[in-house]
């Protein structure tokens, strides 16, 4: 356990982490990316990162291999109904993680994240999810469910593990 | 075809508001204005509508009906659950499942049925000085909200993630019994957390609320109440701000409602921000403090049978055996149930990513699950949370994780794991991330024994956010007094979740329901100068 000198050090220091991070782009999340839907609030840098995470999340399913555009869209659109405070929140750790010292340093990523091989991406989520860093768990935890619920909420998602979907109601 | 009550209500004239259409403010008068229509909101509309009083009903999410219940875990947490259904504790340590739509959480739950336990109430008479509410004071409110809600015993043989909990407990000698549901001609199929497609569920979208509407009762949603503009110890304003129809961004148009009386039903996390917002009198400290919430924690097992949690009513088998083995302000206990899988939720609550995380969901129609609710606010060191307010405005709870709750949810795991077994599991995996599945008792006892229990480890969740604005006979006890009346703003009262001064031990839609009942009969009696006419 943590004690709480060292969570509030880590806090704190986490915490001013993230504000430059996200004072660096002067808004909570970015700019909708050009020629995409009004509703979208992710810009080009929030899916490069995310673009290179998906594909590690959901190694093993039908979605791998897949062009991720689709479940980047999706993540999207659910980060686009959330209410402000969490929307501010992910636009902050995108905006940490697409940094160069947010990805060098605190995910542990050398490469570029387009050039990010899915053992560099596998051991980063690991290192997070198993962090005595709060906000890093938080942050994992975060991108656990944004992707996974984007993709299992697709219907093409269902056949491999034997959900029929809803039942007609008439 | 399915008859949609709600859609024919507003072709039929209901006055019905939606403040994202709004163009310009609006100023209602009433005689009460009511905060929220969840089970609290809808019970009290109803009844002080029938009573000829001039009601508002003001609801922060939209109306929603039958025709647009899709059964698309991605239509529905963004369109019914308050944050997406991904609200969270401040540490973000536990996720809370809260209805935010007409009809509140009524419209999303899974039906379970419950009057508040003996050893729950008596712990109020002894601590808070709640001696007037007995099972037998409350026992007619609860016949008369079980009348209303077609509350019954669900007849229909359980689904087979149900069955599960109770064929291994009876392996194991514990005692199980059915739920009862508020539900008629229910087809069976599974999907009341998305809204109910065939309005079987009797929620307060498809009973009170069309009442209160049919009494003339005006609702407008979309609208968020900021707060109660106060003067001279009584409210003389509610102050709301529209939202856009996805209910993300404050339009600009406000929303002002005088009332001679306002009733706050916003929710156990709602109820104490609105209070917080208004800067109402605290002088006990006492709003927001001790939300609890039945912190809960799940078991999954897999099973060499097709299990599909997905299908058949959601949860229809309890147990109370670890509730029962103690004293109620003993070492916490926990109640058993079967809720129900559907793949974003499942796929969120499940540990890990890559291959591991996608065998396990290939597996998807085998999967069986358990939940253990473990009942807070008993014991000395199980104070519960405390609600506050973010810089916008938006509540959040703080709800430290103590080693009183953690050694709980140990027992809990694996008691779990073990009626798993018993139900002939071919390995069971706690939601935890340092467990995996193990493939015998022994071995899950032994792994459950040594995993380290700690926040964003352990994968904690809540549906029953109860507390915060607490019943108690004196103000430095709790917030409001045995009828749900303000302690120091005469004409404010609290009608929901929020008045109890602990959980309760049972899921907790009926204890609203009926507590609400007996409550606003009293405020219909108190505004009116009448005795309410009978049912």
């Amino acid at each position: 356990m943590p004690t709480r000198r060292q969570f509030l050090k880590y806090g704190v220091a986490g915490a001013l982490l993230l504000a430059a991070a996200g004072a660096a782009r002067g808004q909570p999340v970015s700019r909708p990316a050009h020629g995409a839907e009004p509703l979208a609030v992710l810009g080009m840098r929030d899916r490069e990162v995310l673009a290179a995470i998906v594909p590690t999340i959901l190694a093993g399913t039908p979605a791998a291999g897949q062009p991720v555009d689709a479940i980047v869209d999706g993540i999207d659109r659910a980060v686009a109904g959330l209410p402000l405070h969490l929307q501010a929140e992910v636009g902050q750790l995108l905006a940490l993680l697409a940094s160069w010292p947010g990805r060098r340093w605190l995910a542990g990523v050398a490469s570029a994240w387009r050039d990010a091989s899915r053992e560099e991406v596998a051991r980063f989520l690991e290192a997070w999810r198993f962090s005595r860093w709060a906000l890093l768990q938080q942050a994992y935890h975060a991108l656990h469910d944004l992707t996974l619920a984007a993709w299992y909420a697709r219907p093409e998602s269902w056949p491999a593990i034997g959900y029929p979907g809803p039942p007609e109601v008439k | 075809m399915i008859r949609d009550p709600i859609r024919e209500g507003l072709a039929a004239g209901w006055k019905v508001t939606d403040a994202a259409t709004l163009e310009r403010d609006l100023t209602l008068d009433a005689d009460v204005a009511i905060v929220g229509t969840g089970a609290g909101g809808g019970v009290t509309a109803e009844i002080l509508s029938a009573a000829g009083l001039d009601v508002v009903l003001i609801e922060e999410g939209p109306l929603k009906s039958s025709s647009d219940f899709k059964m698309l875990e991605a239509e529905a947490y963004p369109q019914l659950y308050q944050e997406s259904a991904a609200r969270k504790t401040l540490d973000k340590a536990i996720t809370i499942l809260q209805g935010r739509c007409v009809g509140g959480s009524t419209t999303v739950n899974w039906t379970s049925s419950f009057r508040t336990p003996e050893a729950t109430l008596g712990h109020w008479r002894e601590r808070f000085g709640l001696g007037a509410l007995t099972a037998g004071e409350l026992a007619p409110w609860f016949e008369r909200m079980e009348r209303r809600l077609a509350i019954s015993p669900w007849t229909v043989p359980p689904n087979e993630n149900n069955a599960l909990l109770a064929r291994g407990a009876a392996k194991l000698g514990i005692a199980t019994a059915a739920i009862r549901r508020n539900v008629t001609g229910c087809w069976n199929i599974g999907y009341c957390g998305m809204g109910c497609p065939t309005n079987a569920k009797q929620s307060m979208l498809v009973t009170t609320i069309p009442a209160a509407l049919e009494h003339g009762a005006r609702l407008v949603c979309g609208a968020r109440a900021d707060r109660l503009r106060l003067r001279r110890g009584r409210a003389d304003a509610v102050e709301c701000a529209g939202l856009d129809a996805r209910g993300v961004h404050a339009t600009g148009r406000r929303i002002r409602v005088h009332a001679k009386h306002y009733v706050l039903a916003g929710g156990a996390i709602g109820s104490p921000a609105i209070l917080i917002r208004s800067e109402a009198p605290d002088p006990h400290r006492t709003v927001g403090r001790r939300t609890f919430l039945h912190p809960t924690v799940i078991s999954a097992a897999l099973m060499p049978q097709r299990v599909d949690g997905h299908a058949g009513a959601p949860q229809t088998i309890f147990s109370d055996h670890y509730l029962e083995r103690a004293a109620v302000d003993g070492p916490i206990g926990f109640k058993l149930e079967a809720p129900p899988l559907h793949p974003v939720l499942f796929a969120m609550t499940h540990q890990g990513f890559g291959p591991p995380h996608a065998e396990s969901m290939s597996a998807f129609t085998h999967a069986h699950a358990l939940i253990a609710l473990l009942r807070d606010g008993f014991h000395p060191q199980s104070a519960g949370g405390i609600v506050g307010v973010r810089d916008d405005g938006s509540p959040v709870l703080a709800y430290p994780l103590t080693p009183f709750i953690w050694d709980g949810v140990r027992r809990a795991l694996l008691a779990m794991a073990e009626i798993q077994f018993a139900a002939g599991a071919k390995s069971v995996l706690p939601i935890h991330e340092r467990a995996r599945p193990y493939a015998s008792w022994a071995q899950a006892r032994a792994a459950i024994a040594a995993l380290p229990l700690e926040p964003l480890l352990t994968g904690v969740v809540s549906a029953h956010v109860m507390g915060g604005c607490g019943m108690a006979d004196a103000p430095a006890r709790g917030v409001v007094d045995i009828r749900g009346r303000h302690f120091h703003l005469e004409n404010v009262s609290v009608h929901d979740g929020s008045v109890f001064p602990t959980s309760l031990g049972v899921n907790p839609q009926l204890s609203i329901y009926a507590l609400t009942a007996r409550n606003a009969t009293a405020l219909a009696e108190a505004l009116t100068g009448k005795a309410p006419r009978g049912e």
